[in-house]
């Protein structure tokens, strides 16, 4: 989605020299997020989740199903795990994340959701009366579970946190998240971890830290990600989390020199957002490939155009807005900003009531810096606009 | 002129496109989209922001 993002940034920009992109995933780039849902929970295909093609895209070369092994900068070259090396005039890194998986033997029942093939390899185990077990409590785990229960399957969370979502939440909706998914049927075991998962070809159960075995015959690993750095190895890049990436997306060498002929998109991407502070972060958010995406494409195509203007473009603020959503069950969360800059203390409910529909503040430093709706739409956009003018 | 449809079946009125084109997208008080179906040329940007930001992908350019 962020080489997409990039691509059609580039040629909007004006630059209609060649693109090519390369792709470890056979499929044209797609949307993710119904991957825990509605392909789940009905027959979606490829074709239902694609992004649309734009005609100024017609001459990008795909070249798909193939994977990136080693980048040479000074070089200038790439190197690909079909055998091929190939020159570059300037590279977009958005190799994005892999799911983490558990360590243990790989056996039938066991499934993570990152891709469509994943979404669709578990599709067909999620029948009426199945017992899930889904190890992790953010966002995808806690939507896989409600997707699971309204399949018709026993669903039980497993996970070391105190409450679900609690990280990007807080306290105070975690807690009223875990009684409404509760209420639906799931059942949540927390502050446990998983100590082995049983079964000779496929799951049988799955035993937990404090001793408790679970029947099961899915266990759904959604214990968080990798970044896809390793092809990066060897080069003078800041990966220590991520790749660190200026405002303009430019990749950030260890030396602190930030690379006019290499950028960085997506949730790979560590980098500083004026909205909030000089910090530079990688944020998981839909919204983040196609912002980073069209901000390195601009600045790019200033970079390779040589006409005087890449100063002008480079400088020009990049502030994009967090933006993520979540549906589970009925229930619609919506949030602008950065929630997890926040301490407990400091969460509070604007509007609403949280058991039925809330608007809900985040501070930091006597500043709003995020808001999340649960229902509530509309009622969250002035909030959203206090959040992009700093706050206040 | 640039012709918009948005898949109402598809929609769930999260309102990110109101921030890309507010000339053609808007949520009324019942937290529901409205949107108007036409827009000049000189919107075709703003417009295909909001395609892109759409978190269900609802929205496409009738070409």
């Amino acid at each position: 989605m962020g080489g997409l993002r990039a691509a059609e940034s580039l040629r909007r920009s004006g630059y209609t020299g060649a693109i090519r992109v390369v792709g470890e995933e056979l499929h044209a780039p797609y949307n993710r997020p119904p991957l825990s849902k509605e392909v789940l929970a009905s027959d979606v295909t490829h074709e239902a989740v694609a992004f649309p093609s734009r005609a100024e895209m017609g001459d990008v070369e795909w070249m798909l199903g193939v994977r990136a092994t080693a980048v040479d900068l000074d070089a200038h070259t790439l190197t690909t795990d079909d055998g091929s090396v190939q020159e570059w005039r300037a590279l977009v890194i958005a190799t994005g994340l892999r799911a983490r998986r558990l360590d243990f033997a790989p056996i039938a029942g066991r499934h993570v959701v990152r891709s469509l093939d994943d979404a669709m390899a578990l599709r067909a185990e999620l029948t009426e009366g199945a017992r899930v077990v889904v190890v992790g409590s953010g966002f995808l785990g806690c939507e896989l579970s409600a997707t699971a229960r309204k399949l018709g399957c026993e669903v039980t969370i497993v996970t070391p946190s105190v409450e679900p979502m609690i990280r990007p939440l807080g306290d105070l909706v975690a807690k009223e998240m875990r009684r409404r998914l509760t209420d639906e049927g799931v059942e949540i075991f927390s502050g446990v971890t998983v100590a082995a998962i049983n079964g000779e070809a496929s799951v049988d159960s799955v035993e937990l830290s404090d001793g408790r075995v679970l029947e099961a015959d899915v266990v759904i690993e959604s214990v968080g990600s990798h970044c896809n750095i390793e092809w990066l190895e060897g080069t003078n890049l800041d990966v220590s989390d991520g790749v660190l990436a200026d405002n303009a997306m430019r990749a950030v060498t260890t030396d602190g020199v930030a690379l006019d002929d290499v950028y960085v998109v997506g949730d790979i991407a560590r980098f500083p957002n004026p909205m909030f502070d000089d910090v530079a972060r990688r944020i998981e958010h839909w919204n983040i490939p196609t912002d980073t995406g069209k901000r390195a494409g601009a600045v790019l195509a200033a970079h390779l155009a040589d006409d005087g203007s890449f100063a002008d473009v480079v400088a020009k603020p990049f502030a994009p807005m967090p933006s993520f959503w979540s549906n589970q069950f009925e229930i619609k969360l919506q949030a602008y900003g950065l929630l997890g800059l926040v301490s407990d203390d400091d969460i509070r409910v604007l509007e609403g009531d949280l058991s039925d529909q809330a608007a809900v503040g985040y501070y930091r430093d006597g500043r709003l810096v995020g808001v999340l709706g649960i229902g509530m739409k509309a009622a969250l956009l002035p909030y959203r606009k206090q959040i992009a003018e700093g706050g206040i | 002129m640039i012709k918009i449809e948005v898949d109402m079946n598809q929609c769930q009125h999260y309102g990110q496109c109101v921030f890309e084109a507010p000339d053609n997208f808007t949520l009324n008080d019942d937290d529901k989209l409205e949107y108007v179906a036409e827009a000049p040329d000189s919107e075709r940007d703003n417009i295909e922001a909001a395609v892109d930001v759409c978190p269900m992908q609802a929205i496409r350019i009738v070409e």
